[in-house]
Order: C-alpha cells, then structure tokens, then sequence
C-alpha cells in the first residue's frame, strides 16, 4: 500500500468515527427558539404528522459511545488505520507479508505440534502392513478419516468413484496399484489426457466405438467392429492403449477390455470421449498433507482393494 | 395535462397493486426453492435446468428484494414525497415511465435468470443490458423525486423524504459502480475489476442494497406509516436526526463483514467489522423512534392489526439489526459463515421487517387510495398477521439452530486432528430443519394470499374516482 492510501484510509477512517461524537455533541445542543422538551416541534406535514423534541434516550446514546470507542481502540491494537499494523502486531496471514504475528501460522504450527507425532508413529511401518495387519486397525481408521475430510469429494464417501472419478475399490487401476504407485498418485497427482479425434469423422468414431464396445463381449455388430479395428489400429490409438487394448499404466490409458469405464460405457458416451477427448485431473496432496498422511492414506486406499 | 390540484395517485395505485402481486410471485418461487432444499430428487424439478435451484435462487431473491420491496418504496415514496411536500409528482409523464420500466426490468429478469443468463454477482445477477434500463429508471426515478421535493409548497423536508432520498441517491451510485461490465456479447459481460477488489465492490454493493434498499428505504415508510395509524408524534426529531446521518455514513463501510478470512486485505476486514458494530446503535435509533411514537397509544395495539404489523416489524428490525452486528464480529462469523444462520438472518429482516412494513403500510394505503379508509376486511388483516408472524419465527428458528449445528459440525475434529463430519453429514442433519423452513415460508405465503383476497375485495368495492387525492392550499408557516 502506497503512503498515500495508507493516509487516505486513516482520514476517512478516523474521520467518520469522530464525525459521529461530532453528530451527537452537535444535535443535543439546545437551540434558541426551540420547542420546550416533550412538545411538538411545531412543524406539520399532511395534516396531522408532528415531531416531539425528545432528547436523545441515555441508554442509547451510550450504547453508541461504547461501540465508538470500542472502535478506538481495536484500531490502536490490529490493523486498520492503512499501513499501520497495529499494537499487538497481528495478522490473519492471508497476505503474502504475513509475519509472525500470522493467526494463520500460528494455529498450524500449534496443529502440526499437537498432531504430527500422531502420524509419524506409522511413517515407517510398510503400506502393505499397515493395510492388512489387525494391529494396525487404528492407523488404517485414521487414514479412512483422513479419506474422508480430504478424498470423498470426488471418490465418493465409500470410495466407490463416481463418473470421471476412478472406483478405489474393484482392483482395477489407471496407473498401478502397487503401494508405492499409489502412494505416487496421492502425493504428486495424475493427469490423465484423451485427447480429441473429432478429425476421424463420425462414420469412423462409430465404427472404432463399436470396436471397443466388443472388446468387452458386448454383442455387436461384427461387420463394423472389424472395419473399427482397422481405425484402432491406424489412428494412433494404439500409441496408448496397445495393440490388444488392455491399456498402459505409465500413461494412465485405461484398459478398453475389461467392462470399467470412467466416462461411462454406452455407445454414446464412449463416441463423446473419443469425439472430444477426457481430461482427467487428480490433484497433488505432498505439500497440503505431507508425506505421513499420504502415507496412511496410501494404506487405508490398499485396505479397500484387498477385500 | 392532470390537474395539478390533485395528487398523482394512479402511479401509486399501480405500484401498490403490483406489491401485492410480485410479493406472491416472489415468496412462491422462495417456497419451491426451500422445497427443492428439502426434497431435491421430487420429480418436478430433478433435472430440469430452468427450474434448478441455482437459476430460481437469485429469481427469488431479486423478485422479492426488487420486483416486490422495490414496487412498495415507489408506491410508498410516490404518495409520501406528494403528501408531505404538498404537491403533485414532479416530472409528468416521468413517474409512468418509472413503473412501466420497472415492470419490464422485473420482466426481463423473469425470463433471463431461469434461461441460466446470469453476470455471477449476488443480487445484482442481471447481465448488462438490464443493468443499463435498471440505470435509466432509476434515474427518472430520482428526477421524479427530487423534483418533488424541490417543488414542494411546505418549508421544512418531512424525515420519511430524508430517507427516502438517500436511498435513492445510494442506490443509482451503488448500481453504476458495481455493474460496471466489459459487453461481450448481449447476454454476457465481464466484471471490469479484477480478483479481490471485485468481490470488495460487489460486498460494497451487496451490503449497501441491504443498508440502503432494505433499511434506510424502509424506514422511511416507517416514519410515515407508524405516526398516521397510531395518530401520534414522532417520538423525537432530534433522535432522527442523529440516527439518520449516522446510519448512512457508517453503513457504506460495512461491506468487507461479508468476506472475513478471505483474501481481502486485514485492515479493509477490521475497518468492515468496526464500522458494523458502530452501525448498531444507528440503526436501533429509527427502532425506537418508531416504537416510542406509540407510547401513550399502546392500547391501540390491542385491537389494530395493522399496527400489529408495522410494530412487530420494528421488533424484526432491532433483533436482526443487533444479530447482524454481532455476526460481523471476526470470531462468530467464524463460525456463522456459509451456514444457514445468514439465511435467518437475512429472512429475520427480509420477512420480519421489510414485508411486514410494507404490508402494514399497504393496509393503511390501499383503501385510501380506492376511496376507503378501512381495508374489506380487518378480520382478514389479523389473520395475515397471525399467520405471518408464526410464519416467521418458524423460519428463523429453524435456520438459526440448523446453522449452529452446521458451525458446529464443520470445526469439530478428532484426537488425530481430521474432520469428525464429512460436509454430507451435515445436509442430512439439517433436513428436518429445512421442512420448518418450507412449513414457515408457506405460511408467509399464505397470509399474502390472505392479502390480495382482502385487496381484490377492497378494490372491487371502491372507485379510484372517490379517493381523497385533492391538494390542500398550502398552510401559513
């Protein structure tokens, strides 16, 4: 904030609280001339509406001294008054010169004092073991809830996905599920690119969906998966999914023969992916989280499959 | 040309009717909205996009804060700034525009909103072209007013017009800044701020269309309506005086409330919250200006209903305007934000106060205006009270214990330091509390379908042609 605005806030600031005292100390002067207390003023409007010359009621008046001065001195204490941050030194931390005064900073320095030790006791206990072994129930209840405050958004309370979502627990995986794979996914994100093949033309999408479709067993029209095999093949779709379709974990490309569709399976949505393209995005947790939460949720993610 | 010894009562007469009727319109569209919260899967509305909740949302919320609170302040304003400045409307034709472009705008949005056509900003969703007539109108409005004024055959200003005039003056500001947008296409423009200061001039806006449409505005009717039926003085002109520039310089800071904990700079949030706080006793002062005015007629209470309501308003205006304060503080908006508590909030003083305001005062204006002085059926007055009242208490209620609960539910942790409820948890949990809701935003409706059965008859059984609409010669001074 430049010194100018810093001036202009404090002026315009400090100016309307003590034009309100001003207010007050002006409208309770008597005046020469004025109606005595508690009669009419002596002006009519419409026949009948007069006004009395009531003092202001005391309670009141005090009620709005008190919130004035309040004012006063909150200003003196947190920031406000432009540039001036005020006594205490306070800040919400919302800014990028947070300093140590930062309420923010604080509460997550007091978080990670009371909580971390919490997590750190799992850190070095294997994926699989906290996944699958009783005494280690309770980790896998602690990553279950952290699942639930930071992954149920988009996977679903019970994890079961949702369209665009991948199912975290029918064992089948876009880009591995070796603990450490999924460790990956949580702690750097994926993003899963389809691109557009609106080019190919409709007559040849339809033929290359039906292709897919009977990839699965789906009961197609055979003359037309054989012509879409063709377009499998020579349009670039192998590049990711292979020549057999069963996709590549390195890329994320899902397996077109196993009946699991993100997107969804019916001719029109699998035409729509092709036609223009999926883009799949889970977020990077690493730095929200650290590596021992995404530790224990990595477990608690195993566990599920492992049913 | 009208004659100017009458006053123009066929503008008033038109605004007043169309309250009634876009009050009805506006709280039905609330209704299905609380609906749709309760019951989201009822097939009348599963995937219909015009009728999804987030098109019909700010449907309701501009018809009833602009379409219905908006026509009552020109009915009420119109008849007023005549009456107390003793003379006809200033401009002509001009008051004609006003309400036939008013109802185009209301018009324009009705089809717009649903269609999904919306600039993103609360109560200011209506894309740039509606913006520019809102403009226009608003301008005329102004030049109606303030001709009147200036016009009038009385010395001193009546304090309903100070009101009156503030807000109109704030409103065309507050519209023209905020709506500021770079045209793309004729349905869609783009904000012209960037990031932190576009939310920081739509809160600006948005508290101030409370501050300013929804309070100062009201209390102008307030301060005309209260001392007509209860007959008496307004308690104190000085009181007035203090809360009235008080209320308008303080309430212009008091927008950055709405976005504490964000990325709005710490001093815009602290000065936000201080100056709420200052607002507290400002806005107070018109609550009892209003309700000492009927000290020594109290008893009038017991037996007019009308009363009732412009009274009961007043008690919904000092409660939601101390919560409001309070909720401005940092550590209980902490726990308030996004939850329903603003909801019941923001209906404690929608409902409580500017409805029942301006239903009162409609009560005491529309036989006047047909050549009556009392309403078809004042039987039917109490019943509307009655079952708005409970109607409104129902409401907040419900929304102030369903948003603790939802505070509550969403900063509680376990030992581990995870959320002990998922966000879902705590829509299942305020279910029963939205079927109150629906119950008492029903019941509002109903009592204002209770209103125009008791207008139509009202109407029906007078003329337009015998209402007292003659200027009185100006009085000595």
């Amino acid at each position: 904030m430049s010194e100018f605005w810093s001036v202009w806030i404090i002026v315009l600031t400090v100016g309307n609280i003590l034009a309100c005292l001003w207010l007050v100390r002006w409208t309770m002067r008597s005046r020469a001339g004025e109606a005595a207390q508690g009669d009419v003023t002596g002006h009519t409007w419409d026949g009948t509406l007069q006004e009395y010359n009531n003092p202001l009621p005391r309670w009141w008046l005090w009620l709005f001294y008190i919130t004035l001065v309040f004012a006063g001195v909150y200003l003196a204490l947190y920031p406000g008054l432009g540039k001036f941050q005020g006594f205490l030194g306070w800040s919400s931390g919302n800014t990028l010169a947070a300093g140590d005064g930062s309420q923010y900073k604080g509460e997550m320095q007091k978080a990670a004092e009371k909580y971390d030790p919490i997590y750190k006791q799992y850190a070095a206990v294997a994926v699989t073991d906290l996944a699958a072994k009783p005494e280690y129930q309770e980790a896998r209840a602690m990553g279950k809830r952290l699942f639930l405050t930071y992954c149920m958004q988009c996977h679903g309370s019970d994890a079961g996905g949702s369209r665009g979502f991948p199912n975290l627990t029918d064992g089948d995986w876009l880009w591995g599920g070796a603990p450490e794979q999924i460790a990956a996914s949580i702690a750097n994100g994926r993003t899963g690119v389809m691109p557009t093949h609106a080019h190919l033309g409709d007559a040849k999408i339809d033929e290359v969906s039906t292709y897919i479709m009977s990839l699965s067993g789906r009961n197609v029209d055979a003359a037309k998966a054989e012509a879409g095999k063709q377009v499998f093949l020579s349009a670039g779709c192998i590049g990711c999914h292979g020549m057999d379709a069963t996709g590549n974990q390195m890329l994320g490309a899902p397996n077109l023969t196993d009946g699991t569709w993100l997107y969804g399976g019916s001719a029109g949505a699998i035409k729509q992916t092709i036609t223009k393209g999926r883009n799949g995005v889970m977020p990077a947790h690493k730095d929200l989280l650290g590596d021992e939460k995404v530790h224990l949720l990595a477990a608690y993610v195993v566990s599920l499959s492992q049913k | 040309m009208e004659s100017q010894t009458t006053y123009n009562y066929k503008v008033v007469r038109q605004f007043a009717i169309m309250t009634v009727v876009w009050g009805i319109v506006g709280m039905l569209v609330g209704v299905i909205v609380a609906a749709q919260l309760a019951f989201p899967n009822f097939a009348l509305w599963d995937g219909v996009s015009f009728l999804s909740y987030g098109r019909l949302r700010p449907l309701h919320t501009n018809a009833v804060i602009f379409a219905f609170g908006g026509s009552a302040l020109f009915a009420t304003s119109y008849y007023v700034v005549q009456r107390t400045c003793q003379t006809r409307l200033f401009g002509g034709p001009l008051a004609s525009f006003t309400f036939w472009g008013w109802t185009l705008v209301i018009l324009l949005a009705a089809i717009s909103l649903p269609l999904g056509i919306t600039s993103g900003k609360e109560y200011a969703e209506l894309e740039w072209p509606i913006d520019l007539l809102i403009a226009v109108v608003w301008v005329a409005y102004a030049v109606v007013f303030f001709g009147t004024v200036a016009k009038r055959t009385v010395k001193h200003i009546y304090v309903a017009n100070w009101f009156y005039g503030a807000f109109i003056l704030t409103i065309a500001v507050l519209h023209i800044v905020n709506s500021a947008f770079v045209p793309v296409t004729l349905t869609k423009g783009y904000s012209f701020y960037p990031g932190a200061i576009d939310a920081m001039v739509q809160w600006w806006y948005g508290h101030n269309a409370v501050g300013f449409f929804l309070t100062t505005a009201f209390l102008g009717m307030m301060y005309y309506f209260i001392p007509k039926q209860a007959e008496r003085p307004v308690y104190s002109y000085r009181l007035s005086v203090v809360h009235f520039w008080a209320l308008i310089s303080t309430y212009m800071w008091a927008g950055p409330h709405h976005l504490h904990y964000t990325a709005l700079p710490d001093w815009a949030q602290s000065v936000g919250m201080l100056f709420s706080l200052i607002l507290l006793a400002p806005s107070w002062g018109g609550m009892i200006n209003g309700i000492m005015t009927l000290s020594g007629a109290w008893h009038k209470l017991r037996t007019d209903p009308i009363l009732k309501f412009l009274i009961v308003s007043l008690s919904f205006y000092g409660m939601s305007t101390f919560e409001g304060p309070m909720m401005s503080i940092k550590t209980v908006n902490a726990l308030s934000h996004y939850t329903d508590w603003t909801v019941g909030h923001v209906h404690s003083g929608a409902l409580g106060w500017v409805a029942m305001v301006s239903i009162g005062s409609l009560y005491y204006l529309i036989p006047r205006l047909f050549g009556k002085i009392e309403m078809y059926s004042t039987k039917l007055v109490e019943l509307h009270f009655w079952t708005a009242t409970i109607g409104v208490v129902l409401y907040i209620a419900a929304m102030w214990i369903a948003g603790v609960m939802q505070g509550l539910m969403w900063r509680a942790v376990n030992a581990d330091g995870t959320l002990t409820y998922s966000f879902i948890e705590s829509v299942e949990r305020t279910y029963p509390f939205y079927y109150v809701r629906l119950l008492g935003g029903a019941m509002f409706l109903g009592g204002m379908l209770i209103m125009a059965f008791n207008v139509w008859k009202t109407v029906g059984q007078g003329s337009a042609k015998d209402a007292d609409d003659a200027i009185p010669a100006p009085a000595a001074h």
